[in-house]
């Protein structure tokens, strides 16, 4: 077999068969949607947050078996992180997660979908909560900084 | 005179890419012809002899070169006239690509004709080139853009044409001659003659189909015919826009600059003529050159003998494919309606992960919406994988992505 078929691991496999977090949060604290305007991919993802924790969170959306299992592993990763530890989390947090890390550039954009519209819920939320305008540009310039 | 199997046989060694390697030193086996084909030494080999020995800017200086470079440039012009039965050279225009085409028709023509409450019709299995330059004119113009639909089968509900007509509210009626994405050959014949008894223009995108069999475009009787020249062999950022003279008078400039005027003064201008007000600036003189290599490989074939060709790979394809357990053909599969186009999706596996396997095995495949989301959308899909073949593909070629699908099958365990 390719060295193309080895990323697909028995992880991949299972995720992208029977993804984890998988479906929508009615009662939402904030949803964001994006998609890769290059293969139709489309992810939303919804949040439940109590004070600085995430409490619950959920994805929905189209996409291949990278962007299925590493949404999976994203949601799992973030589920009970506060605010600010969500913020921290980088791109080889998920592709180490999933032995991804040599994935080639077209594909990647697969991988980080759901990374994205995870940031961007984030600071769809801290902006929409924010109590100092001071901060705006700051989480402006940190926002610009990630892709 | 060699046979026609023997000349299809022969024609691999014409395509140096064709030699090399890709992935683990797996031989390449390109099947992304609906996007762009692969370009053979005739035509390289032109563009390095205009650099080499006749560049110079057309139209202009009396030196040697220049008269080399403007006669290799116009050579081309009669060469697509000559290709395409297009009695009147000074109707084409060289322009960037299909693309490029209709937006300028959408600008030129579309600016000057389309008013409040009028109707452009185009079709659901269309590129995004043939959508959204509508979508900005009819926009910017209160106009209304309508679709005819595409039936299970992949072929157009020409009913729904006759409905808008008889509105009387359509000004034009712009189609793809071949789907990039089903394939479906469009049946034109039927869609003009029943515009033209509306009194209604037609456009049609020849992007697919000018590469793969035979067009008359006079004979066709449309108004604009659009098509590329990467896809029939040729360089990229070359295409050509046809436009019948009676329609092509009444349109104002595209864009300004030199060589399409007559005479400029500091306040107002007059045009050149024909074709020449609508190639302002330096043209892309090269890849024009380029271009008419590429119709003279293909000439020299016969677009007859491609399609044979091509019909003949299909067939094959689709019957190998349709034994694929779990593999889902879109179109018609009447070989006689479609061309060499096949998409399809394979069990509940996503085209990119299709494409990733069968791509380490060297097969080049395309996968995603192909430019045609509204087309997508009809499907109920995200995305498809599409195989699409030319001249140099062979039986084997199919073989070897029909391998690579049972890794994928076993790879997801289907």
């Amino acid at each position: 077999m390719s060295s193309n078929a080895d990323i697909y691991h028995e992880m991949i496999i299972d995720y992208s068969r029977n993804p984890i977090n998988y479906g929508e949060i009615k009662d939402h604290d904030v949803t964001f949607h994006d998609s890769n305007p290059l293969c139709g991919d489309s992810i939303d993802i919804d949040m439940k947050i109590d004070e600085d924790k995430i409490t619950d969170i959920k994805f929905h959306g189209k996409g291949c078996a990278i962007c299925m299992a590493c949404s999976s592993v994203l949601t799992e990763i973030t589920k009970g992180k506060s605010l600010d530890e969500a913020r921290a989390i980088e791109k080889k947090d998920i592709l180490s997660e999933l032995g991804l890390e040599h994935l080639q550039a077209v594909r990647i954009k697969c991988a980080l979908l759901s990374l994205k519209v995870l940031k961007s819920a984030l600071y769809t939320y801290i902006g929409n909560n924010l109590k100092d305008d001071k901060d705006v540009g700051k989480l402006k310039k940190e926002a610009a900084s990630l892709y | 005179m060699q046979s026609t199997k023997s000349l299809f046989e022969n024609l691999k060694k014409d395509f140096p890419i064709l030699k090399r390697t890709v992935r683990d030193n797996k031989p390449l086996v390109y099947l992304d012809n609906a996007s762009t084909t692969q370009k053979p030494n005739q035509v390289i080999d032109a563009i390095t002899d205009y650099y080499q020995n006749h560049n110079a800017n057309i139209h202009r200086a009396v030196y040697a070169l220049a008269e080399e470079s403007t006669k290799a440039y116009e050579a081309t012009r009669d060469k697509i006239a000559e290709f395409l039965n297009i009695k009147d050279r000074q109707e084409i225009i060289f322009v960037r690509g299909t693309t490029e085409a209709i937006n300028l028709v959408a600008y030129s023509w579309g600016r000057q004709h389309i008013g409040k409450g009028d109707i452009i019709v185009t079709t659901e299995y269309e590129h995004h080139s043939n959508i959204v330059p509508w979508q900005l004119l009819t926009q910017e113009k209160q106009a209304r853009l309508e679709y005819i639909r595409v039936d299970d089968n992949g072929e157009l509900v020409l009913d729904d044409l006759r409905e808008y007509l008889a509105g009387g509210k359509v000004r034009l009626v712009a189609f793809s001659l071949m789907s990039n994405v089903l394939g479906t050959i469009t049946n034109a014949a039927q869609i003009i003659k029943e515009c033209k008894a509306a009194g209604v223009l037609t456009l049609v995108d020849g992007a697919q189909a000018v590469p793969h069999m035979s067009v008359d475009i006079d004979e066709l009787g449309c108004d604009f015919f659009a098509f590329s020249g990467h896809k029939m062999l040729g360089p990229t950022g070359v295409g050509v826009l046809w436009v019948k003279r009676s329609v092509l008078e009444t349109m104002s400039p595209f864009q300004g600059g030199g060589d399409m005027i007559r005479e400029v003064h500091k306040y107002e201008s007059t045009w050149n003529d024909l074709p020449y007000k609508f190639e302002a600036g330096t043209p892309n003189i090269a890849d024009v050159v380029g271009l008419g290599a590429a119709v003279d490989y293909l000439a020299k074939i016969g677009m007859d003998n491609v399609r044979e060709h091509e019909v003949e790979l299909t067939r094959y394809a689709i019957e190998k494919l349709s034994k694929v357990k779990g593999l889902h053909i879109y179109g018609t599969q009447d070989i006689s309606k479609r061309g060499g186009v096949i998409s399809f999706n394979f069990a509940d596996v996503h085209p990119h992960d299709v494409a990733q396997i069968v791509d380490g095995e060297g097969i080049a495949v395309r996968s995603g919406h192909h430019c045609a989301q509204v087309l997508m959308e009809r499907l109920d899909v995200a995305a498809t994988s599409r195989a699409s073949f030319y001249i140099y593909n062979t039986k084997e070629d199919i073989d070897v992505l029909i391998d690579a699908l049972n890794t994928v099958a076993k790879v997801f365990k289907l």
